[in-house]
């Protein structure tokens, strides 16, 4: 019995072990990554005449220094989870969606669609429970059709879905850009802005703490990304689009329909899109303006690649470009350095993502089993 | 030329991964002109060893010497430097690229700012007349047959000068005559004083070419034999650590029903062209059909089409009486389909996967894997370590990703993951290609048993020892049809060779 209990112990005890040596190998590379690209970038402040010190301590106070600031970041941090979960559980699946910035503007513009209109057109006034639900449906739903359709396009024709992708953003954003300037605009006559009219009151989430711009948005952002590992890694459908992704002769030979599962990946990716999107709405603006997105969609890709596609790394990397964003303009007030430089750093930190073979240079890690699987045939 | 001049010694060699002791003070030496086959058991360490003196892995201690200085690799550019090439399996050659261009690539001999492509194209002349290695430098890789496309490779390492030239499991994929053709150029290339390590499972080869035999257990070397000094028996002996039989057990077939019946079956290939034509068979419950033939006649799209990883174009194929023609895998799989793929890396493993996952990569949704689309940890975890357990799988843990198995490992997985759920129809094409004597007694026994419960087994191989030893009936495939079919008692090599080779009975 004691002897048994000490093996227990002993396995789980391997266990523990084993867990944190595997999540420590696969956080190093990115952690190394980030610090080599503040590195450089202090270096690029300093050539411009900043002096990256004061620079960076402004980032960091901008970013975390007070209450404000950190409920500011959390703001920041709430789009960029849900979009960042949108790519990585895409890369997951084997698929490159570049679509997330459409996915995300059309979500939005669907949500503030049925928030603003839908209890006119109804004719009465839907409760809390049912209103804003309904009013983040209609973004996850309008993101998923705009994943599914390049899913869609790939799985029955094989047509590439970075470039599907990209066409469907153009469609997008475009559509959403006549909308907001024509038939859903904002009819106050002294309304100049493309944006829609303001969504009811049942359509919001209510702040969390009155004065703080932080919102239920982000707590929900963090409840998806687990719901999105759990999916990943715990459901036969994860196991399916792993699989799929992973390799999809593999899939097919074990019975997976591939074509289905690249579908709903993309739809799923989609979805999670579309809801970064109708977040801002619900959460955040109460209301879509042409403007208000910008980026999101394209910064998601960097923060799933640096992430490593892991939902709860991209938890950790897109707090990290929200603190960034939202310190920026701190440090730009406090030391004159222009908050383009942000950009430069976030550019720096792709780039030793993806060439984390600098990074391994750098810092002298051996490289993992990658070079050697190429090397390995029927001998092994 | 065989000198006693050892050009290449290796002393101490120790190389740790997490949980294996992959070479464990491994001494081997090479001789000029010598060569030097290696054996071992599935995950001995004869990759991990060659891939430490080509460079691609560091070893933790222990020293190597060329010429009798000490050398240290840090890359496959200073084993290449010391006269050192190797070839892999899996070939690493530019599909679209000609032979001039692959041979180049990496190393571009260059005139006036551009490529000098007809100075090396003379040179891949020059080399190919000197060591008998047939090629046109301006074929482009990918419509060449894998034998050729191993010569192309083997000029690439003679190109960098190679006088050690390593070759992990060349005749895997190759078929006899390639594997004659392969066996001639190597012997050249011996009396010219380029000395060659070899890797391989088979036996007979070992014996009929080399001129030492160097073998490996759980990473350490059991020890080195000439041909003269051993036989098969003693070999395997030393390689598994116990006797090995080489001959399997099996009684007569009990026949059932027809359980898969094939007609008339037509199937194209890639390029479009009718790689089947024409085919009927049937399987019966309890006995073995075996297809015989040289490997390119038709065998790959045949089981690709009977497993519903390819459509055919004409005819039909049922299982148990359904119509599974144009099926797609999934209904087969449930109705006791197993299938044991050729190509174990492209269908048969998720290689960044666990071994665990890879055990259930058919039936992760099924109880008890799975209870309402949730995957349950502990009945995969336990199923795992049986399955890893009962085929010998080396891995330190059911949880290491499938690629860092070896290549025979990888195979058992596959191996193991097909004979363990209830099947009907078991089919097996080269179902222990890469494996080591003990494996392959092992999973002869495990198919036998599998016929003698009942189950019918399409068996699909180019070894035909193999076929020989389990089939209850043997059918030949040539060109895309299937020319006899006859049975084991009145099966005799000769003759199945000369089918194989496209001449009829009569004319034998
Ligand atoms: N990159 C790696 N990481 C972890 N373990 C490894 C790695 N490469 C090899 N191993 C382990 O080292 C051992 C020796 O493997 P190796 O590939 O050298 O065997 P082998 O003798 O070539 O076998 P086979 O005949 O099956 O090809 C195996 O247990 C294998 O799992
Ligand atoms: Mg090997």
């Amino acid at each position: 019995m004691e002897a048994k209990q000490g093996q227990v112990n002993q396995k789980f005890k391997t266990r523990i072990q084993r867990w944190f040596a595997s999540s420590w190998s696969a956080l190093l590379v990115p952690l190394l990554a980030v610090l080599t690209a503040f590195v450089v970038g202090g270096i690029v402040i300093a050539m411009a005449g900043g002096n990256p010190f004061s620079a960076y301590l402004g980032l960091l106070e901008g970013a975390f220094g007070s209450t404000k600031s950190l409920s500011e970041t959390t703001v920041w941090a709430t789009p960029y989870i849900f979009a960042g979960l949108a790519v990585a559980l895409a890369f997951k699946g084997g698929l490159f969606n570049i679509g997330a910035e459409g996915q995300l503007a059309l979500g939005a513009v669907a949500s503030a669609w049925v928030g603003y209109a839908l209890p006119g057109l109804l004719g009465i006034n839907l409760p809390t429970i049912f209103l804003l639900p309904l009013t983040v449906l209609a973004g996850v739903i309008a993101g998923g059709i705009w994943g599914a359709i390049p899913g869609w396009l790939k799985a029955r024709t094989g047509g590439h879905e970075v470039i599907n992708t990209i066409m469907m953003n153009y469609i997008a954003l475009n559509m959403v850009s006549y909308l907001l300037n024509g038939p859903m605009k904002d009819p106050n006559p002294l309304n100049v802005i493309a944006r829609t009219p303001e969504i009811a009151e049942s359509a919001r989430f209510t702040p969390i703490f009155s004065g703080y711009r932080m919102h239920w948005g982000f707590i929900l952002a963090i409840l998806i990304a687990i719901l999105v590992w759990f999916l990943l890694w715990k459901t036969t459908l994860g196991f399916e689009i792993r699989t799929a992704g992973a390799n999809p002769d593999a899939g097919k030979y074990a019975g997976v329909n591939v074509g289905r599962t690249i579908v709903l990946s993309m739809t799923l990716s989609g979805m999670l899109a579309g809801m970064a999107g109708a977040i801002e709405v619900t959460a955040l603006n109460y209301r879509h303006e042409l403007g208000f997105s910008i980026g999101y969609g394209f910064d998601a890709i960097a923060i799933a690649l640096l992430a490593k596609s892991h939902p709860l790394g991209v938890i950790l990397s897109a707090i990290l470009f929200g603190a960034m964003r939202n310190g920026g303009t701190r440090m730009q007030f406090l030391t004159q350095i222009p908050v383009d430089v942000i950009s430069v750093i976030q550019a720096l930190i792709l780039l030793f993502v993806a060439a984390d073979a600098i990074v391994r240079f750098i810092f002298r890690i051996k490289a993992r089993e990658e070079r050697v699987v190429l090397t390995r045939g029927w001998g092994g | 030329m065989n000198t006693n001049e050892v050009i290449l010694e290796v002393r101490g060699i120790t190389k740790q991964f997490p949980g294996v002791l992959a070479n464990d003070r491994v001494d081997f030496d090479l001789r000029k002109g010598e060569i030097h086959a290696l054996l071992g058991e599935n995950g001995a360490g004869k990759t991990t060893l060659m891939n430490i003196l080509y460079g691609l892995y560091q070893p933790d201690s222990g020293e190597i010497r060329r010429n009798g200085e000490v050398v240290k690799f840090s890359s496959p550019k200073d084993a290449i430097a010391q006269g050192i090439g190797m070839v892999h399996q899996h070939f690493m050659l530019i599909p679209v690229f000609t032979v001039t261009e692959n041979i180049m690539l990496g190393d571009e001999t260059v005139k006036n700012g551009l490529l000098d492509q007809r100075t090396v194209a003379a040179l891949v002349r020059q080399l190919s007349k000197q060591y008998g290695l047939e090629v046109d430098p301006q074929a482009v890789i990918q419509d060449l047959p894998v034998g050729v496309q191993q010569r192309v490779e083997i000029i690439k390492t003679l190109y960098r000068k190679a006088e050690i030239l390593i070759l992990d499991e060349p005749t895997a994929v190759l078929t006899p005559q390639e594997v004659e053709d392969l066996f001639h150029i190597i012997s050249e290339l011996s009396h010219q004083g380029v000395s060659i390590i070899f890797i391989t499972h088979k036996l007979k080869e070992v014996l009929a070419i080399a001129n030492r035999i160097t073998v490996m257990r759980n990473g350490k070397v059991v020890g080195t034999k000439t041909p003269q000094e051993t036989d098969e028996a003693h070999l395997a002996e030393m390689m598994v650590g116990r006797e090995v039989i080489l001959k399997v057990e099996k009684g007569p077939a009990k026949l059932g029903d027809v359980v898969f019946e094939v007609e008339n079956l037509s199937v194209f290939d890639q390029r479009g062209l009718e790689a089947v034509r024409d085919v009927s068979f049937q399987v019966k419950a309890g006995e073995i059909l075996g297809i015989a033939g040289v490997q390119g006649n038709g065998q790959t799209e045949l089981v690709e089409a009977l497993t519903g990883l390819r459509t055919p174009h004409h005819g039909s194929v049922r299982l148990g009486g359904f119509d599974v023609t144009a099926s797609s895998p999934r209904p087969m799989i449930e109705y006791g389909l197993a299938h044991i793929p050729e190509d174990r890396q492209k269908h048969g493993l998720v290689l960044s996967f666990p071994v665990a996952d890879n055990l259930i990569l058919c039936t992760y949704y099924q109880q008890p894997f799975a209870r309402n689309y949730i995957i349950q940890n502990k009945a995969v975890d336990e199923y795992a370590h049986r399955l890893v357990e009962e085929f010998d799988v080396r891995t330190p843990s059911p949880y290491l990703p499938a690629s860092k198995l070896s290549g025979g490992n990888q195979q058992k997985v596959i191996v193991a993951r097909e004979l363990s759920r209830p099947v009907k129809l078991l089919i097996a094409n080269q179902p222990t290609r890469g494996l080591d004597v003990g494996s392959i007694e092992y999973i002869h026994q495990q198919i036998v048993q599998m016929r003698d419960r009942g189950v019918a087994v399409l068996l699909v191989s180019a070894e035909l020892d193999e076929i020989m030893a389990l089939s209850d009936r043997i059918a030949v495939m040539y060109r895309g049809q299937i020319v006899a079919t006859l049975g084991a008692s009145q099966a005799t090599r000769e003759g199945l060779g000369l089918l194989m080779a496209g001449l009829q009975i009569a004319e034998a």
